[in-house]
């Protein structure tokens, strides 16, 4: 017994600072993910995939003129490719973070394993948030070639990038604004009624949030127009409408980076407080 | 410099639940002090505040007020330093259920600061250890629950901890498991580790702790060796003596004798509670020789841990 004693007692030198543990965290949700990665993103890529092939191939080739050019000489695939990325994004990025948060504050607290990790608490929220807005990122870019590729002879999305910083800033900042917000909001529901914030958040979110139409087009539906300003997919929807299709009317550069960027912080805010609340007691 | 403080040191340590009926005091007022090297139980029934207790001394759990320090190091101030320096083995299974059994290990290497190779061969060396080198590979949800909890103590040594937390760490385990666990607990503390376990099984305080605390509602009601509270106020020796028939009236003069605090007779069967009970089990058997009724049945419980728990805890049910 003292021989296993005295192996237990032979622990390699270690020298744990706040950085080393943030990125061995990081570390573990990248193994978890390079792991189930056909199931992580093939849930994110259906959606999408099969709307492009719907509204992009099936029914202009079925019903001709009206899923044909949209706008003047927009397709309607032109508009869906902003649209459909910013809601991957979004759908990606929440699950990332909120059914692992489910399980690991259910009665097991199996959050326990990485709250006594040498690292603050605010700071293992903030690794949940950098871990699923890399995952909505990956979802986000695995989207492209179904959205750019997938279409009815004459239906191809005119789509081309002039401003690749604001492109990237756009990516970067709606992916970490939905884990933040995902984060948020599984700390603060239920975990029983997790299903009701798919019904009740993501849902409409995506519905109303200008993913099959531009923001401009809503003029006609003034109180909508107004109401889905406080859809965050909105904002994402339409900062890659300008990165992706500036051609296609789009929100003033500045609205929509001011909520991207400053919602995330805020959100971000918000969740790490909540966060630490629930593991901390 | 934290090596010459004690493992652990609390001072007027309390903690108020808020619930919906008002305010529960999980543990109230507690003093406490562990040296290092030392192997110290909490005992205590359910509710008692024993995890309360661990959950504070592991930062997880917020003081309402008070102090705690583990070596040194306020719970509640430097709460990543006293992280660097426990290792806690909670009641729940708290096993990282996306991580193979020994990701779980290398991973907890990493997050303690070992660069990925070191972690890797840590991992495999406590595995094989602990008997787990043909589970590497499974997942949590594959294993059973002794080797569960098994891995979940090579997972809180990984970093080789100062202090080692064990929440009711038998609790559910077969007799083998749990006398294996002994074992290896006992060897560890004898290459220096300290060790604070919470329990409610007497066996397992009396088998493995050098000194104990009996906890309940939130207070210490008792604390010091296993010996030290088998001696303390309130350990009776308890004789029980059954015979074929009534029995001899003579019983009655054991009342009132210095040592002897109560005689409880009642059909066929006396039960003497004393505090020196030499020679009273063979007087009762002549007494019943004498009068010409059989012994068909004697016993004799010394005080125990058990006894000294049930003396102090009362034998009302807890949830």
């Amino acid at each position: 017994m003292t021989a296993t004693a005295e192996a237990i007692g032979h622990a390699p030198a270690a020298q744990p600072t706040i950085a080393k543990t943030f990125a061995a965290m990081m570390a573990r949700e990248l193994r978890v993910m390079r792991r189930n990665f056909f199931s992580t993103f093939m849930r994110v890529i259906m959606q999408p995939l099969l709307f492009v092939f719907v509204f992009a191939y099936v029914l202009p080739k079925i019903g001709g003129g009206a899923f044909g050019r949209a706008a003047g000489s927009l397709t309607f695939s032109t508009i869906l490719v902003p649209g459909l990325v910013a809601s991957s994004i979004i759908m990606q990025a929440m699950m990332a973070v909120v059914f692992p948060l489910v399980m690991e504050l259910s009665w097991q607290k199996s959050i326990q394993d990485r709250a006594l990790a040498p690292l603050p608490v605010p700071l293992l929220a903030l690794e949940k948030i950098a871990a699923a807005g890399t995952q909505g990122l990956i979802g986000g870019l695995l989207v492209f070639p179904a959205v750019l590729f997938v279409h009815a002879k004459g239906q191809a999305p005119a789509v081309h990038i002039d401003d690749w910083p604001l492109f990237l800033l756009v990516m970067v900042a709606g992916s970490l604004l939905a884990a933040s917000a995902g984060l948020y909001l599984g700390t603060v529901i239920d975990p029983r009624q997790v299903t009701m914030l798919f019904t009740l958040v993501l849902l409409p979110a995506t519905m109303l949030g200008c993913v099959y139409y531009p923001w401009a087009a809503l003029d006609h539906i003034r109180w909508l127009q107004l109401a889905v300003l406080l859809n965050p997919l909105v904002y994402l929807s339409e900062g890659l409408r300008a990165a992706l299709t500036p051609q296609v009317e789009h929100m003033p550069t500045w609205a929509f980076l001011l909520v991207l960027v400053g919602g995330t912080v805020v959100l971000c805010r918000l969740a790490m407080r909540t966060f630490t609340h629930r593991v901390l007691t | 410099m934290t090596s010459d403080q004690p493992a652990v040191r609390t001072v007027g340590l309390h903690k108020t639940y808020s619930s919906p009926d008002g305010d529960v005091p999980a543990v109230a007022g507690v003093d406490l002090e562990l040296a290092r090297g030392e192997f110290f139980g909490l005992l205590g029934p359910n509710g008692a505040g024993k995890s309360t207790m661990i959950g504070m001394l592991t930062t997880l759990v917020i003081p309402t007020s008070g102090q705690a320090c583990v070596c040194g190091l306020d719970v509640v101030r430097q709460p990543v330093e006293v992280k660097r320096r426990i290792g806690m083995v909670s009641q729940n299974n708290t096993l990282d259920n996306d991580l193979s059994v020994a990701e779980n290990l290398e991973f907890r290497g990493r997050y303690f600061g070992m660069s990925g190779r070191d972690a890797r061969r840590r991992a495999d060396g406590l595995l094989d250890l602990f008997n787990l080198g043909d589970r590497r590979k499974a997942t949590p949800y594959q294993i059973s629950g002794g080797q569960a909890k098994r891995l979940m103590i090579c997972r809180a040594l990984v970093h080789r901890p100062e202090v080692l937390f064990l929440d009711e760490p038998t609790a559910g385990l077969d007799p083998q498991t749990r006398v294996n666990l002994w074992d290896l607990l006992r060897g560890l503390q004898a290459d220096g580790q300290t060790i604070l376990l919470t329990t409610h099984y007497m066996e397992e305080a009396e088998a493995l702790c050098e000194r104990v605390a009996v906890i309940d509602h939130g207070r210490l009601l008792a604390c010091g060796t296993v010996a030290d509270l088998e001696e303390s106020a309130g350990a009776e020796t308890i004789i029980t003596v059954t015979y074929e028939g009534a029995p001899p009236a003579d019983v009655a003069a054991l009342r009132g004798r210095d040592g002897v605090s109560r005689v409880e007779v009642s059909d066929g069967q006396v039960r003497v509670f004393a505090r020196e009970p030499d020679g009273l089990l063979g007087e009762l058997v002549s007494v019943g020789a004498e009068a010409g009724i059989a012994v068909t049945d004697a016993a004799q419980l010394r005080p125990s841990l058990e006894t000294v728990f049930l003396t102090l805890t009362g034998r009302e049910y807890r949830e």
